[in-house]
């Protein structure tokens, strides 16, 4: 069964086909300023390639699997954000800080500030700290409608634990205004309300945008001729449906990093590794464990606004084949400045003037690029030097990110990677798989279906094997919601959190379940939710 | 002096070094007391020495589980629940407001009540640090009575608890803390000027500022732990600070016991010579040992820094891999006595090594 992966990039968009797992032709397109006509010359290359010169029909396709870097710009930029509506279920408590409080004015500007905080919210343990003011909730509504607003977030009190509110409130404003597209904080966030209503605040201000991109992807697909469904790669390696996107486009940012981390991982047959990925400006390293992305245990700033939703967890630290290499106090320093794109110009190997990482590594005799006598003359002592230095910052980048003192593979991707060429300590192999260049749409091409809980447990009351029983069973629910193949179905991460201060306890207890995706589905089913 | 919007940031982060590996979210802090600004104008910080013998002295502080504090943040309506009940039962009204501890929480939330009050909040506190406990505090050390002591949350609910002991104070009000909501706002220490500056620790307000703006000039000169060591070598109780370590977190144990945070974190120098510093804490940083030699310990102040950004980190931020550098600071002097280190010396958390001052520590090879 054939799917297509794509990665929408700043720079190219990636297409790959693949038969099964295995990889039978790609093409590298420029992204299109309207997107969808990039996606549609790299999946007619392939096409008409199919991997041997032959040519694939487009009913041969069972998936095509889409990242995109686009939403996580569009924010950044604020670029099309639609004005949004904001509810908070939390009174009487949490007064002390208002929503969009620390956001910068000038996202303020673009969304507005339409603010509703009403009665209601549980205790972190899921019972109720105050009830619902349901009339309050419908007024917020009559105004927001009233205001011609489109779209609203909602924020309830513990509403990771208990998501009831959530949802009462969200059928309130659909019977009172039922143009308002909803985003409840539970369905993104994590403890931690600020951070949590932030990123329901900004889903909200891009699910306009959203419902017309993915239009745009489909028009795309259908212009194509392929029929078969679409889906959109999330930042923790699993897919939401295109409906799915529409409402919840916050879940694919970072995805670009998360689907080179899985493809890179993929190549080269490892799915517990350190993958780094070296570019001419920066090194990117992220952690896999289990097959998926570590996630970020800290708030993730994003734009300049602070929230709390799963993130890969990456290091980038200024190190690639364009970093400056000068002498400092003696001592030789590689970066962070780079000469970047301009590579191919300034480097002393391609006919420039400035000594680069890139001229070390050629100078001391293990890449190959350029002209290598334009480095001939170079003081052993300093190429020594520069090559020491160059693994010294790569060296300790990768161990901030393990978790452990054991030695652990390291996948090594990016035009960067000749670069490194010494033992890494605390690296037990070092794999450079081929095709690296298109990791990313590969990695999206086998991203999985998944659910996942994050909630907090008694663990007096349950033990701790019942918890994690009874999270699993909940997180397997969603990944096969998700469309999941029921005997596909692993648990890819547990993790534990005791809560200080209360007794008899109580934990919060976070559990992901992903599944291959099932793909013959009958005409008509859902497409599947994604997340818990 | 004011307490400006502008100044929030450097103050909170000035806050949390001196919590010492606790004392909350420093975030949450900052933001709170930006909106009690915006709503009710910039509080006076009164220098200690200038408070009337007569004034009548009120302390505010938040009290619960961190988890819980980042979604019910705090309210200063809760805060005015209990120390407006405590006014009532005493038939006395503030005329100042005091912190009870430094950390990010407690130290910018008496900020954000004065303001609300448009009252002035006092440049002082009661240990010039953080500790987990209501007891261990300087007013109580030096004879002020804990109680008659409030606890409010945001329904409205509020408890008067009179106790002899403050450390009966600290046992009844965790009990009713946890059957509020696990995270409510407490007044006690009730007292007067003139006790406020017999037993308080006085300048640790704009000292935390001072921190704070330190480490800033600091970060935009590359230098910020530096920066950092410099100016606390200018302060009155805070001159004996050094770097006890620099290194890479490669062990960190958490266990929850009775309501605390247990557990230790391990270093090993970046030198690859094999040294290693490691850390006790409960809630805050009590001792570090550096291979087996007790090199600062409590009411000394430890505390975890990110090597390059001098941010401090809270004992529930280590992780494994971050390279962090650790300072080690003199404690006030009015910590160090021996009816202080009767209630949080090295005894009051069950640690096997006498108090030492940093300073004799750091001249003993």
């Amino acid at each position: 069964m054939l799917r297509i992966g794509v990665d929408v990039g700043g720079t190219n968009t990636d297409a790959v086909l693949m038969d099964g797992r295995r990889l039978i032709a790609f093409h590298k397109h420029p992204t299109t300023p309207n997107v969808s006509d990039g996606i549609v010359g790299a999946i007619r290359a392939i096409l008409e390639d199919g991997g041997a010169g032959a040519e694939r029909s487009p009913e041969s396709i069972a998936a095509v699997m889409i990242g995109t870097t686009h939403f996580t710009n569009a924010f950044v930029e604020r670029r099309n954000l639609s004005s949004v509506g904001v509810v908070r279920i939390a009174l009487p408590a949490a007064r002390g800080v208002p929503p969009l409080m620390d956001w910068p004015r000038d996202f303020v500007t673009a969304i507005g500030h339409n603010v509703h905080c009403v009665r209601g919210g549980y205790h972190y343990d899921g019972r109720i700290n105050s009830p619902l003011d349901e009339q309050a909730v419908a007024q917020a509504a009559r105004q927001m409608q009233a205001q011609g607003l489109k779209c609203a977030a909602v924020c309830g009190l513990f509403s990771p634990v208990n998501a009831e509110m959530e949802e009462r409130a969200a059928q309130i404003i659909a019977q009172e205004a039922p143009q308002i597209a909803v985003t409840l904080s539970s369905r993104i966030g994590r403890i931690g309300i600020i951070e949590r209503e932030n990123a329901a605040i900004m889903n909200a201000s891009l699910a306009g945008m959203a419902r017309e991109v993915v239009a745009a992807f489909a028009a795309a697909l259908r212009a194509l001729g392929i029929e078969a469904p679409f889906f959109i790669s999330q930042n923790d390696g699993t897919l939401m449906s295109a409906e799915r996107v529409a409402q919840y486009p916050v879940l694919t940012f970072a995805s670009g990093p998360t689907n080179s981390m899985r493809g890179a991982a993929y190549l080269s047959g490892l799915s517990d590794a350190l993958v780094a990925d070296i570019g001419g400006t920066t090194t990117d390293i992220g952690m896999l464990v289990g097959g998926f992305p570590r996630e970020s245990a800290i708030s993730a700033n994003i734009g300049g606004v602070r929230t709390n939703f799963r993130m890969p967890d990456l290091l980038s630290i200024g190190l690639g084949g364009g970093s400056l290499v000068h002498a400092d106090a003696g001592a030789v320093r590689v970066g962070p400045r780079s000469v970047g794109y301009r590579l191919a110009q300034q480097a002393r190997v391609f006919g420039g003037d400035v000594l680069t990482a890139s001229d070390i590594a050629v100078a001391a005799g293990y890449a190959r690029m350029g002209d290598a006598v334009r480095v001939a003359g170079l003081d052993p002592a300093r190429v020594e030097a520069g090559v020491a230095e160059i693994h010294r910052l790569f060296a300790e980048a990768l161990d901030r990110m393990k978790t452990s003192a054991a030695a652990i593979p390291l996948v090594l991707v990016g035009g960067g990677s000749v670069l490194i060429h010494r033992a890494i300590p605390g690296v037990s192999e070092v794999i450079v798989p081929q095709a690296a260049g298109v990791a990313n749409a590969i990695g999206a091409s086998i991203a999985q279906a998944g659910g996942e809980v994050d909630r907090v447990y008694s663990y007096q009351q349950l033990g701790r094997e019942g918890a994690i029983a009874a999270a699993t069973e909940e997180a397997r629910r969603a990944a096969l919601a998700a469309g999941a193949v029921p005997d596909t179905l692993r648990v890819v991460e547990v993790e534990e959190l005791p809560i200080a201060y209360v007794p008899g306890g109580a934990v919060r207890l976070r559990v992901k379940v992903t599944g291959d995706l099932a793909l013959a589905r009958p005409q008509g089913a859902p497409a599947g939710e994604v997340g818990a | 002096m004011k307490i400006e919007t502008a100044m929030l940031e450097d103050f909170a982060r000035g806050a949390a070094f001196l919590g010492t590996g606790g004392g909350g979210d420093p975030y949450i802090g900052r933001l709170c007391c930006a909106h009690a600004i915006e709503q009710y104008g910039a509080p006076q910080l009164l220098a200690l020495e200038a408070v009337a013998d007569d004034a009548n002295v009120f302390s505010v502080a938040g009290m619960g589980a961190p988890t819980v504090l980042v979604e019910k943040l705090f309210s200063l309506e809760e805060a005015h629940l209990a120390v407006s009940k405590l006014e009532r039962f005493l038939g006395r009204r503030a005329d100042v407001i005091i912190a009870a501890e430094c950390g990010g929480i407690n130290a910018t939330l008496p900020v954000a009540y004065a303001a609300l009050r448009g009252l002035p909040v006092v440049d002082a506190d009661g240990m010039g640090r953080a500790f987990p406990s209501i007891q261990m505090v300087s007013f109580n050390v030096y004879g002020v009575a804990c109680t008659p002591m409030v606890i409010a949350n945001e329904h409205g609910e509020s408890v008067i608890i009179e106790t002899g002991a403050a450390v009966a104070a600290e046992e009844i009000g965790r009990a009713l803390v946890v059957q509020m909501g696990a995270s409510a706002m407490l007044s006690c220490y009730p007292m007067t000027g003139a006790e406020a500056k017999r037993t308080a620790v006085a300048a640790t307000l704009s000292v935390a500022y001072g921190i704070g703006r330190a480490i800033s000039a600091g970060r935009s000169a590359g230098e910020p732990v530096a920066a950092l060591l410099a100016y606390l070598r200018t302060t009155p109780y805070y001159r004996h600070a050094h770097l006890l370590f620099e290194g890479k977190i490669i062990d960190v144990q958490r266990e929850t016991t009775r309501g605390w945070v247990l557990g230790r974190c391990v270093l090993e120098a970046l030198d690859g010579r094999g040294a290693r510093l490691e850390i006790q804490f409960q809630n805050e940083n009590l001792c570090a040992q550096r291979d087996g030699r007790v090199i600062a310990i409590v009411p000394d102040l430890i505390v975890v820094v990110d090597r390059e950004s001098a941010e401090p980190i809270t004992t529930e931020g280590l992780r494994y891999g971050q390279r962090v550098s650790v300072l080690g600071v003199s404690a006030p002097p009015a910590l160090r006595t021996s009816d202080a280190l009767a209630v949080f010396g090295p005894q009051a958390f069950r640690l096997d090594h006498p108090f030492v001052p940093i300073e004799i520590l750091a001249a003993t090879p």
